[in-house]
Parts: structure tokens; C-alpha cells; sequence
């Protein structure tokens, strides 16, 4: 429901629809590489949506952005980096909120490195609870269903 | 008036609802049978209640009843029929009340097909499960109340948004919310489990119809989400890491792995307080999504700030259920006593090793979806987590698990042999492999994702195939057949979806690596080639819809210079939602979907359309229905449907769960 709800924003925001066939360069190696920078970029007035996917005026400003930027020589990186950091005195950039993928660094890296942890932790976890059972009880034991049935047939 | 009848309805649920949330608990603790007794009728009752004050709302929207504020605000009285009566849940206060009457439906299952539980048992589970419907009464009448009424009634409502205007949306909550609640029985059971300070064989066997359930239900429910998104949203995609669908993903799960873990409670009576708290934390999820999806938290901080009665009343329910819970856990749950023992090989190890890689991918998953919302809280900072971190996060957890799922599911208990494992499994991961790498040498310029999800899926498949087939044992083929047929339905059900991942990972790996994708500006009569086809755009037609107005275009497809399909892709517009929509054209195959949407008038004629051949993307969710289809298969095993004891204590006809 949410989803339509992004969706009802983005659209209001303008009438556009994605990538445009008229923003598209001529050179398909240049376009491709102004694809895969656009879906690494998060549309700023959208939930969630790349400038790729995003049907947003600002997203369609934006992906004219890359590819002027891309034209002059840029590197995808640098291209990123001017979006995101700007370029002082001239402009002053969209800030980290745009970065689809959040930079590893400083706090960020508790996100990056929490599942590998959590994985360490419950296989650590794991094996000590298996070694635990391996050396329990005793294969003989039964469980409550065969006690149940052995106290059963005891009676009987 | 029917509507104040379903509103006074509503209060009576309500009281009701506290009733057998005090009373069943007090006999259950002091021996009172009369008292616990009380738990059945007071269940059937809810659901008549809700279901008649579900009802009454239903007839509002139907009716189009424009005093009721609710039914101004999301209906139209133009709307087709189907979307008035989905647009009773198609808005905060509905499904409320959708989530309510499921809760009472699952109450009453019990009430009525409990009838083999211990009674203390029986007592407690639906005193707990009355209390999580306590606080969805008071959330709904205190906060969210439907039943409001307008003083001037406009002449029509405000319609609904288009997009919900969709035959796979209008059921996709419903099922969502079956899921979602179902895990609310499996919460019941495990708290009240918890007070009686016992789990055993008989316990999970109890457990494991409604998890299997509540699974079943949000597998669907995920998969007709995804392919909603896929077929309207004008670009194909069919996963987005959104943060509501992350919502239901993390249920499902963690569902996934207490199904898995209740089996080693049932056969062999380890992971009990494992599977405890993972029966916790899958509602704990579920309570988590509905905070997420009902609160707009995650949409923007400040619209939380904005009004936040709702979503704090939701995040106080999420933290006195799951926080008690939990508390109630950390008392009781080292008590659990573990019984069987197990060896570092054998099917319990395995079982163990894939909620462990389960429980972490839903890790990855909450953590990702949680963690801008905690950054700008905690560390002021406002920044984005999208696709590309849970894709690298999470894609390796499910090809580990896809890499051990065929050895581990086919370990024996208690001590297995990896060596006689890979006798029947060697070959088949070499074939995999095989095909993989001549998939890789075959395709050029494209990622390794393609062979890699070929092997994985190949393995998978294979893996549950030839599961199936030792069980058959050895001997004539007409023997081997026989005793096929006569496997119990659960091992049916765990190959068919366990197959299911293998070919939904096939799926998902295909389309990531070898779709193309065209985009251009189309002229009406030309011709352009998208991969094998040649597409021409014979013109673009203006029609009337029911409650829109469409710009059709008829595409003709040839291959190879036959026609081959001529697909109508359209741009809606509804005027009273001032909305546009795209209704992409599929010319759906097995091997391959032909998607064509078109977009605007450009300036210079022609029209904007984008084309994409999907090779395989059908399979990523024929998979997701072989998964649901498997989970049906196992909850139709006798085992599960004449449960522990039953057969003893005569009672025939006892089910445990539908």
C-alpha cells in the first residue's frame, strides 16, 4: 500500500516517466554507465526510488545532470562525489541522502559489519549447542511421546 | 443504522475480548475448568462480533453509504464492485479491522478444532491470543475507529487510489494479514507454552500447522505483491527492498525458520527454547510491520512527528508484547529441558545451521530497513539505505542457504554421513556445476550471476528430486512408485518447496543478469527490433474505461516475420484521483515475458515506449507458488491433521488447523 502511496507522490511531482527516450546519449557504452551511475542515486523527493526509476521532475534534472557531467569527462565516482559533495562556491550538492548504497564509514560500518557479527556469533552460538547435544543425554534417552507410550504399554 | 449495530458490535467484541483474556488464564492457574471453559464460547463469540461489524462496514462501502466518513474518503460510487469491497481494507481504519476479524477467525479455529489440546493448554492460548485482540480493540475504537460519521454527507466520495484498483492488490493484504496474524498463534502458543513451563514432541506438533499456515499465507501474499509491482508499475521490476515490503519479508522469514526448528522439537525434542523465542520474534516481526506500514515512519521521520498517536500506540503494543514475552523467556526458557542428543553431521545440525542463516538474512533485513531511521534519531545524519546494500548483504545468505539446503535436508537424525550423502548428491552437484560453467562460456559480456543462479537453482531442484526418489528405496520401478505414493504427504510437501526456492533463485538470477531493456521514442507505424522480435506501433487509441480514460496502443509482434501477438499496453488517467497509471502489455512464456509499457506524447510525435525481454522471470514466482503449494501439501499430512494423542484419546475428526 505504501508503495502506491511513493508512487501517488512521485507522480504528482511530475508528469515524466522514468528515463526518457529523448534524455538518452548517442554513445551506448556513455548511456550504460549513466544508467548504472542513476540507479545508485536515490531520487530526494521520493521514498526509496532510484533517479532511475523515479518519474520526479527533479529526478529527470538530475539524470540530465550525470550525463552533462559524464559528457565532460567525468569518472562515474567523480560524478557521484560532485552530486553528492557538490563542488564549493558553485554548488552545494545533495549531501549523503542520496546515496542509494551509504558510504562504509564511520557509523555506517555497524550497518556493514552487523550480519557478518550476528553469523559469527550464531554459528559460534550453534556449535556450542551441538556440542553440548553430542555430548548430553546419551542417544538412549526418550522423548516425552515414546515415555508416554512406553508407561502405556508398562500398564497395559 | 446497520453501520452503529457493527459499532455497538465492536464495543461487545471488545468486552468480550477481555473476558477471555482474564478468566480462561485465572482457571488455567487455579485448576478451574469451569473457568477456562469459558475461553471457547467467548472466542466464537468475537468472531461473530467482528464479523458482523466487518460486514456492516463492508455494506457501507458497497452501498456507498457517504455518511460514513470512512467510505467518502476511499470510495467512489462509480468504482467497480470488486474495488468498493476491496476498499474496505484499502485504508488505515479497515484493515484494522480486517487484521481484528482474522485474529478472531484463527481464535475461534482454535475454540472449535482445538478440541485435542490439554485444556490448561487450550485455556491459556486463547487468553493470550484474546489480549493481543484486546489491544487492536482499543487501538481501533480509541484511535482508528471506522464507524465515524460525517454531519453533511458530500454527494460522492474521493475515490481510491488507481493503482490499488488492481485484482492482485485487491487480495494481496488479506493475505498478508492472514499471515501476519497467523504468527499471532504461533506467539499464543509459545507464551503460554512458556507460563506452563513445557514444551515436548506434542507442543510443536500443535505449533506447526498454524506457523505453517500463517507461512503459506505470506508467501502468496509476498508473491502477488511482488508480481503487482511487476506487471503496473511500468518497469518490470519485481523486488524493490522497500521498507513496507521488507516489512513482510522479515516475518516470513523467520517463519521459515521456526517451521524448521519445530520439526527438531517434534522428532527429537532439542532447540525448544529456540524455537520459542523464534515463535516471539515472527510475531514480534509482524507487530514491527504493522508499525512500519501504519505508523509512516520510515517514509519520513517528521511525518511520524506529525502525527503520532497511531504509530506510538502501536510501538507501545510492539514493546508490551514482545518485551513481556521476551521477559517471560528469559525466566522460563533456560528451563526448557532438552532431551535428544545429536552429532556435528546430522539433520538437526543442518536444520540448526539453516535458522541460523535464515535468522541472520532477517537480521540483514531489519537492520537495512531500520537503520536511516536510526542514524537520523540517534546520530542526526539523514542518509538513504536502498538496493544495493541488501543486495549485497543478503544475496549471500540465501546462496548458502541454496548451496546447503539439498545435503542438510537429506542428513539423517542424530548421526549422518556426509560421505553417503554425496554418493547420490556428488553427481548432481557436478552437473550443476557443469551446467553453470557452460552457461558461463555460452553468454558473453554478461555477469556471473546468470550461471551461478542456474547451478544453485539446478542443485536445489535436483537435491529435492532425488531426496524423493531414495525414498522410494530400491528394487523394480513399480515398486519404488508404490512406495512413493504412500510416503507421507509431508515429505512431498518439504521436496515441492524446497524445489520451489531452487527455481524461484533460478528465476531471480535469470532475469537480474539477461534481461534487455529498450527504450525509445515509436512513431505510429514504425518498426523496431527488441532481441528476436520486431515490434511495430500500428497507432495509439483513445477509449473510456469504467472510471478512467486510457491511451491504448496496439502493438503488433512479429518473430521472424510472423505475427506473433498483438499487445495493448496502455497510460490510464483517473479523474478523481487526478492520477495517471501505466497497465503494462505481457505476452507472458516460460521461457521468456515480452513487457512493453508506453509513457507520454513526446514533443515531437511518437510516443515514449520502453521494452524489456524477461527471460524466466515467470519462474520466480511459480517457484514462490510451489513453496505455498509444498507448505499445503505438509499441513495436509495426517500427522498434523489427527495430532499428537488424538488417535489415542478417540477423538476423530479433531483438526488442528485449516
Amino acid at each position: 500500500m505504501m508503495r502506491a502511496l511513493i508512487l501517488v507522490l512521485a507522480l504528482l511531482a511530475g508528469p515524466a516517466f522514468a528515463v526518457q527516450p529523448d534524455e538518452m546519449l548517442k554513445d551506448p557504452a556513455l548511456e550504460a554507465r549513466a544508467r548504472e551511475i542513476s540507479s545508485q542515486l536515490r531520487c530526494p523527493v521520493c521514498l526509496n526510488e532510484s533517479i532511475d526509476d523515479s518519474n520526479a521532475t527533479v529526478s529527470r534534472d538530475l539524470r540530465l545532470r550525470v550525463r552533462d557531467l559524464l559528457k565532460e569527462g567525468l569518472t562515474n565516482q567523480q560524478v557521484i562525489d560532485y552530486l553528492v559533495y557538490g563542488k564549493p562556491g558553485e554548488f552545494a550538492g545533495f549531501g549523503e541522502f542520496i546515496l542509494m548504497d551509504p558510504p562504509k564509514r564511520g557509523a555506517n560500518l555497524i550497518l556493514w559489519l552487523a550480519a557478518p557479527t550476528m553469523l559469527i556469533l550464531g554459528l559460534g552460538l550453534g556449535y556450542a549447542v551441538i556440542r553440548r547435544r553430542r555430548n548430553a543425554a546419551g542417544p538412549e534417552a526418550l522423548s516425552t511421546d515414546e515415555e508416554a507410550r512406553l508407561q502405556e504399554i508398562l500398564r497395559s | 443504522m446497520i453501520t452503529e449495530l457493527g459499532h455497538f458490535a465492536l464495543i461487545l467484541g471488545f468486552a468480550t475480548a477481555i473476558v477471555q483474556m482474564v478468566v480462561p488464564m485465572v482457571g488455567a492457574h487455579k485448576g478451574w475448568r469451569g473457568w477456562m471453559a469459558i475461553a471457547d464460547p467467548a472466542a466464537t463469540t468475537q468472531l461473530i462480533l467482528v464479523g458482523f461489524s466487518f460486514a456492516t462496514l463492508t455494506w457501507a462501502f458497497v452501498t456507498s453509504d457517504f455518511s460514513l466518513r470512512l467510505v467518502v474518503m476511499n470510495s467512489h460510487s462509480l468504482k467497480p464492485m470488486l474495488y468498493k469491497i476491496a476498499g474496505v481494507w484499502g485504508n488505515h481504519e479497515g484493515s484494522m479491522l480486517l487484521w481484528l476479524l482474522i485474529l478472531s477467525i484463527f481464535g475461534a479455529a482454535v475454540a472449535l478444532f482445538g478440541g485435542n489440546l490439554p485444556a490448561p493448554l487450550k485455556a491459556r492460548v486463547l487468553a493470550v491470543q484474546a489480549s493481543i485482540g484486546v489491544a487492536f480493540y482499543g487501538f481501533i475504537l480509541f484511535t482508528s475507529n471506522p464507524f465515524l460519521r460525517l454531519a453533511m454527507p458530500p454527494m460522492d466520495g474521493q475515490g481510491m487510489n488507481p493503482l490499488l484498483q488492481d485484482p492482485g492488490l485487491a487480495f494481496h493484504p488479506p493475505f498478508l494479514y492472514l499471515g501476519y496474524v497467523g504468527l499471532s498463534m504461533s506467539f499464543s502458543f509459545a507464551v503460554a507454552a512458556l507460563i506452563e513451563g513445557r514444551v515436548d514432541a506434542a507442543w510443536a506438533r500443535w505449533v506447526r500447522p498454524w506457523t505453517l499456515a500463517a507461512w503459506i499465507f505470506l508467501t502468496i501474499g509476498i508473491a502477488m505483491g511482488s508480481w503487482w509491482a511487476y506487471y503496473e508499475l511500468g518497469w518490470g521490476g519485481f523486488w524493490f527492498w522497500d521498507p513496507v515490503e521488507n516489512a513482510s519479508f522479515m516475518p516470513w522469514l523467520i517463519a521459515a525458520a521456526l517451521l524448521h526448528s519445530a520439526v527438531v522439537v517434534e522428532k527429537r525434542e532439542s532447540l525448544k527454547s529456540w524455537t520459542v523465542l523464534l515463535a516471539i520474534l515472527a510475531f514480534g516481526f509482524s507487530l514491527l510491520g504493522t508499525f512500519i506500514v501504519r505508523s509512516g515512519v520510515l517514509t519520513s521521520v517528521h511525518a511520524f512527528a506529525n502525527d503520532p498517536k497511531r504509530g506510538i500506540v502501536i510501538l507501545v503494543l510492539l514493546l508490551v508484547f514482545i518485551g513481556g514475552a521476551l521477559t517471560l523467556f528469559a525466566a522460563r526458557g533456560p528451563a526448557l529441558e532438552a532431551r535428544g542428543a545429536f552429532g556435528l553431521v546430522s539433520r538437526e545440525s543442518g536444520l540448526l545451521l539453516n535458522n541460523i542463516l535464515l535468522a541472520v538474512a532477517a537480521f540483514v533485513v531489519f537492520v537495512g530497513t531500520l537503520w536511516p531511521l536510526f542514524a537520523e534519531v540517534a546520530l542526526g545524519k539523514v542518509l538513504s539505505v536502498g538496493p544495493p546494500f541488501f543486495n549485497a548483504a543478503f544475496t549471500p545468505f540465501m546462496m548458502a542457504l541454496a548451496l546447503v539446503l539439498p545435503v542438510g535436508s537429506m542428513l539423517a537424525w542424530k548421526r549422518g554421513s556426509l560421505a553417503r550423502n554425496m554418493r547420490s548428491l556428488g553427481p548432481i552437484m557436478i552437473l550443476a556445476i557443469a551446467v553453470g560453467a557452460l552457461v558461463f562460456a555460452m553468454q558473453t559480456g554478461h555477469s556471473a550471476l546468470g550461471p551461478v543462479g542456474v547451478a544453485l537453482g539446478l542443485w536445489v531442484v535436483l537435491g529435492a528430486l532425488d531426496d524423493l526418489i531414495l525414498r522410494g528405496g530400491r528394487g523394480r520401478i513399480a515398486d519404488r512408485l508404490k512406495r512413493l505414493r504412500r510416503l507421507p504427504r509431508a515429505d512431498w510437501g518439504k521436496a515441492v518447496a524446497h524445489a520451489g526456492l531452487g527455481v524461484t533463485v533460478f528465476g531471480v538470477a535469470a532475469v537480474l543478469a539477461w534481461q534487455t531493456e529498450d527504450i525509445r521514442t515509436v512513431h505510429a507505424g514504425e518498426t523496431y527490433d527488441v532481441g528476436a522480435y520486431q515490434i511495430t506501433m500500428e497507432g495509439v487509441n483513445r477509449k473510456n474505461g469504467p472510471n478512467y480514460i486510457t491511451n491504448m496502443a496496439d502493438m503488433t509482434v512479429r518473430r521472424d516475420g510472423q505475427v506473433i501477438d498483438v499487445l495493448h499496453p496502455e497510460k490510464r488517467f483517473y479523474p478523481v484521483a487526478n492520477m495517471p497509471t501505466t497497465e503494462a502489455a505481457i505476452r507472458t512464456g516460460a521461457l521468456r515475458d515480452l513487457y512493453i509499457a508506453i509513457g507520454d506524447e513526446q514533443q515531437g510525435g511518437g510516443w515514449a515506449v520502453r521494452t524489456y525481454v524477461k527471460p524466466f522471470v515467470v519462474w520466480i514466482w511459480a517457484g514462490a507458488l510451489l513453496m505455498a503449494l509444498g507448505g499445503v501439501l505438509s499441513l495436509s499430512d495426517r500427522r498434523l491433521r489427527v495430532a499428537a494423542g488424538a488417535a489415542r484419546r478417540t477423538t476423530p475428526g479433531a483438526v488442528p488447523a485449516e
